[in-house]
């Protein structure tokens, strides 16, 4: 529609004229701070931005940016955003959704959007508890997780989320913290690049009702210990000065962690985000126990192929280099076939 | 049957055979029932027929009837499939109450059609696959060929597998192909009795085979001895011929409600202007119009087989903000799944076309048989006040129109429409007078391209005063960003409210919207002009209405017909229309759900007539039914 040539915008032209209405100290600020602040960098017009979302806190995130946005209803965003970008190839197409609407009542769509690789990119608030409905447990509470609706405990055991994108044979999957912009906005930025579905999952801290989720990952005095920082093509250390490393042990399926003084220098895996095989980053998705210790955030995975959007244009295009002017070919359409004439 | 009426016949002739001709008889009507296994293929021998019947000039209806099961165990009941074809020298409305002649290639086929054929009619009946195994199948003691049980009827025995087996011997092809080709001899032998032109299936059979020429040659080694078999055996005295009917002049192609609905779905989007985007999940009796837009991306079609319905309603949806035309097509159980995202676009106001092929139900009901029992749930089915436009067809050529004034409302308007097919028409078929395209409606409507507000600024729900339809403010439009959702909106700027006010004035605009759409007055048909009871219908009854009001009149028993096209709204003169009968009787294939919408709305009691057994009226029964309430007024 528009053309493509860059434009010069700042954070304030993305922010729009709605009062934002989550709870005080939500992490969700933090994120559509991040985006507010990184949409301008990409430099596309904002009326070819669109984000779409479903139901849940998170999902009222299109109303506070000021491009095109539809909040739709519980779980379907994937579906909706799949139907506007196979048939819209010229818009930038995001879905904001939450562990609930995600994983929950919309874990069909949000599996087959990852499989076909549609060209969205999907941000999965996961706050780890239902923040709308005031407070019952989601697909990604801990078992054992006491709130409203199980007062003396779940019985369930939760969704891995980048394990699931990953089983969905997702094309881009990342992980990162509402409380970090500048990682979340570089992991932002890669998946904005991407070419194909992006399934990116942002830790975000819900204050009300399930305060300090992620407290481990965040505060100096932990956090070094349980945070690992995947780069592409760099060895994974972390820890204090780099005292721990991440292995594959001969014989493993799964991958280790040891002090890094304890291993041979040639034992530290490299960090490959473009590896074909999807069991390497299914591998790094379980190396973080439900204490969240060795949790690695970063791109665990970006391969390209072939996205949903581009193999139907293909497919398209190609019936279309043979068309007419479409009345014409309609008339012949009509009268193909068994056809006879009364005179 | 009273139409099926013999008129002077010929002979004396030799044939080009040289064996002496046969008479032939005239007739106005013939109704021949194909019945067999499901992997006998009377389908497709439903459909040769058809095409040659259509070549020469009938007019034709036809019925295709089979089992859910892909091939229930072979020679079973549940695994009799069955087409039935009516063809006329004049037009006709459905495709018969019952046969004049029943092809049984089985036990299984002659025990379930048996009771549809009244006696004198004419059985052919594959006599190889009447072994003491397969009669048992089906629960017969003892062979109905070898005792008087089919006295009363004109039974041909043939062995049509021996035959045809035989008459391929000398071709290079398997016992097994050569006895699949059975339907073919079959095909040929009803072909040279009701005098059909052979050339179309001949060109069929090289087109299906194109891979595979022995089998080319195998299934025309099988039709022509059919035909020759007609021809030379002493067991078939006569012939008949069908004149062609009188019919408009054009150019004609048989087609189906499918592929009528379906076709109707690409003119529209070429008349709109638009890409045409259809999200669908297969579901009997729907998936056909799925293959058929499947084929026709050079026309500007993108379809989608979704994960599931709601997936498929919500990839139209998107499809229809970013500003295409989105469709999604799917049967009753369907629909109930795509419920929530329907109401979601009553809030968005987006176009949208949400097609159901009726089914019986409820749950899987049954699903290869017709109902029109989903009214209901096209007018109310949804949470919160959330009305949408629907649309019913009435035939298999009408989905063609129908789908085409489905997208009008939908674009026009800005709406979700419910265009209400069934099986009856889905997958009957009827000579089609193909349209001229530029007498199809203009479906041309504008994006907004800038604001719209006397104070510069844009607003997504501002309205249009005549269409009361908000702007379709498509994404990639500079300056109109906005954001749509399913929270209530303002009047006007679109932004959330949950003022009270507001949302009793949004909920009431949306209805009176909706009531607001301009549809066709309902038109009455009563020759005499002198009706005291008219017969409503919507949906498929049209045709079985239609034969039944036709027979009353001819016997001088006046009777006033009127048919909806638009069940919501209804046409502004219904009201009127219904209070100058002394009674208006309602056919339906349900339990009165159009009776009890008439009854609310307009307060008028009226005689419903309602019957579900998975099969449309019979024009007889109708017949009856009507005579017998005129009768009593």
């Amino acid at each position: 529609m528009s053309n493509a040539l860059p434009v010069q915008l700042s954070a304030k032209d993305f922010k729009s004229d709605q009062e934002v209405r989550w709870c005080p100290g939500c992490g969700d600020y933090a994120i559509l701070a991040a985006m507010q602040t990184f949409l301008p960098e990409l430099g596309i017009p904002r009326e070819r931005t669109v984000f779409v979302s479903g139901i849940g806190c998170s999902s009222r995130f299109p109303y506070y940016l000021n491009t095109y946005g539809m909040h739709s209803i519980h779980g379907r965003a994937p579906a909706i955003a799949t139907g506007l970008s196979v048939s819209r190839p010229d818009l930038t197409v995001w879905v904001v959704t939450g562990d609930g609407d995600a994983l929950s009542i919309g874990g069909n769509h949000l599996i087959h959007a990852l499989r076909r690789n549609v060209n969205i990119k999907i941000l999965l608030f996961n706050n780890k508890i239902y923040g709308l409905t005031k407070g019952q447990y989601s697909p990604t509470s801990e078992i054992g997780k006491i709130t409203k609706s199980t007062p003396t405990g779940s019985s369930d055991a939760p969704f891995n989320p980048i394990s699931l994108a990953l089983g969905a044979e997702a094309s881009f999957v990342a992980r990162t913290i509402d409380s970090d912009r500048k990682h979340l906005q570089s992991v932002l930025r890669q998946a904005a690049e991407h070419q194909g579905s992006a399934f990116v999952e942002i830790y975000q801290n819900c204050n009300i009702f399930n305060d300090g989720a992620f407290e481990v990952l965040k505060d100096p005095e932990t956090r070094d210990a349980y945070l690992i920082r995947l780069e592409h093509g760099q060895p994974i250390t972390f820890g204090k000065d780099g005292s721990h490393v991440v292995t594959h042990p001969a014989g493993s399926f799964g991958l280790a962690v040891s002090e890094a003084d304890k291993v041979d220098a040639g034992e530290v895996l490299t960090h490959d985000a473009h590896a074909e095989d999807p069991a390497y980053a299914f591998a790094l998705s379980r190396l973080a126990g439900p204490d969240l210790r060795h949790t690695p955030v970063g791109v665990f995975r970006s391969v390209r192929r072939p996205s949903y959007d581009e193999l139907v244009r293909n497919q398209l295009d190609a019936a279309k280099a043979k068309a007419g002017e479409p009345e014409a070919d309609l008339a012949a359409l009509l009268n193909s076939g068994d056809t006879w004439t009364i005179l | 049957m009273a139409e099926h009426r013999e008129g002077a016949g010929q002979t004396g002739q030799l044939s080009e055979h040289g064996h002496p001709a046969k008479e032939i008889h005239q007739l106005d009507r013939v109704v021949i029932r194909f019945a067999g296994d499901s992997g006998d293929g009377m389908q497709l021998t439903g459909d040769r027929f058809t095409s040659e019947t259509a070549q020469l000039g009938n007019d034709i209806s036809t019925l295709p009837n089979f089992p859910a099961e892909i091939r229930a165990p072979a020679g079973t009941l549940p695994g009799v499939s069955s087409f039935q074809v009516a063809f006329a020298d004049y037009d006709i409305l459905t495709p018969g109450d019952a046969p004049n002649v029943l092809v049984a290639m089985n036990p299984a086929a002659l025990k379930a059609n048996i009771a549809d054929l009244p006696k004198g009619g004419t059985i052919i009946v594959n006599t190889d696959e009447f072994t003491k195994r397969n009669l048992a199948k089906v629960g017969y003691d003892a062979n109905p060929l070898e005792d008087d049980s089919l006295a009363g009827w004109d039974v041909h025995k043939v062995g049509l597998t021996s035959m045809t087996v035989g008459a391929l011997a000398e071709l290079p092809v398997s016992k097994k192909d050569a006895e699949r080709a059975k339907n073919m001899f079959a095909l040929g032998l009803l072909s040279w009795l009701y005098s059909r032109p052979h050339e179309s299936t001949m060109a069929f059979l090289e087109r299906k085979f194109a891979a595979r020429p022995e089998l080319v040659a195998a299934n025309k080694a099988a039709f022509n001895a059919g035909w020759n078999f007609g021809e030379t055996t002493e067991g078939f005295a006569v012939r008949y011929e069908v004149p062609p009917a009188q019919m408009a002049p054009g150019n004609y192609r048989n087609i189906t409600g499918n592929a009528a609905l379906a076709l109707g779905l690409v003119a529209a989007g070429v008349k709109a202007k638009l890409p045409v985007l259809l999200g669908a999940y297969p579901i009997t009796p729907a998936s056909d119009i799925l293959h058929e837009l499947s084929k026709h991306k050079k026309l500007g079609v993108t379809t989608v087989q979704a994960e599931d319905e709601i997936a498929a309603i919500g990839v139209a949806l998107g499809a229809a903000y970013g500003g295409a035309l989105g469709i999604t097509t799917t049967s009753g159980p369907g629909v109930a799944l795509k419920s929530e995202t329907i109401s979601l676009a009553v809030a968005l106001e987006l176009p949208l076309v949400i097609v159901d092929v009726q089914r019986a139900g409820p749950s899987t009901g049954l699903p290869t048989k017709t109902e029109q029992a989903d009214l209901n749930m096209a007018l109310y089915g949804r949470h919160g006040e959330a009305p949408v436009a629907v649309v019913a067809a009435q035939s298999p050529v009408d989905c063609f129109h129908a789908a085409i004034e489905a997208c009008r409302i939908a674009l026009k308007y800005r709406t979700p429409v419910i265009l209400l097919s069934d099986g009856y028409v889905a997958n009957g078929s009827e000579p089609w007078l193909l349209p001229e395209i530029s007498e199809l409606p203009d479906l041309q409507v504008e994006y907004a391209t800038g604001p719209n507000g006397e104070d510069g600024k844009f607003y997504p729900y501002l309205r249009d005063p005549e269409t009361m339809a908000r702007p379709w403010a498509v994404p990639g439009t500079p300056g109109l960003e906005h954001r749509i959702g399913g929270l209530e909106k303002a009047d006007k700027t679109g932004d959330i409210s949950y003022d009270p006010a507001n949302h009793d004035f949004m909920v009431r605009t949306r209805a009176a919207r909706i009531e607001a759409i301009d549809v066709p007055d309902v038109e009455v048909e009563d020759p005499s002009g002198e009706a005291k009871v008219l017969v409503l219908g919507w949906g498929s009854t049209y045709g079985p209405i239609g034969a039944a009001s036709r027979a009353l009149r001819q016997r001088g028993v006046n009777v006033a017909q009127a048919h909806l096209r638009h069940l919501n709204p209804l046409p502004k003169n219904l009201g009127e229309v219904l209070a100058s009968y002394d009674k208006v009787v309602i056919p339906e294939m349900n339990l009165g759900q159009l009776a009890n919408v008439i009854r609310a709305r307009f307060l008028i009691d009226v005689v419903a007539y309602n019957q579900v057994r998975g099969l449309p009226f019979t024009s007889t029964q109708l017949e009856t039914m009507l005579e017998e309430v005129i009768k009593n007024v």
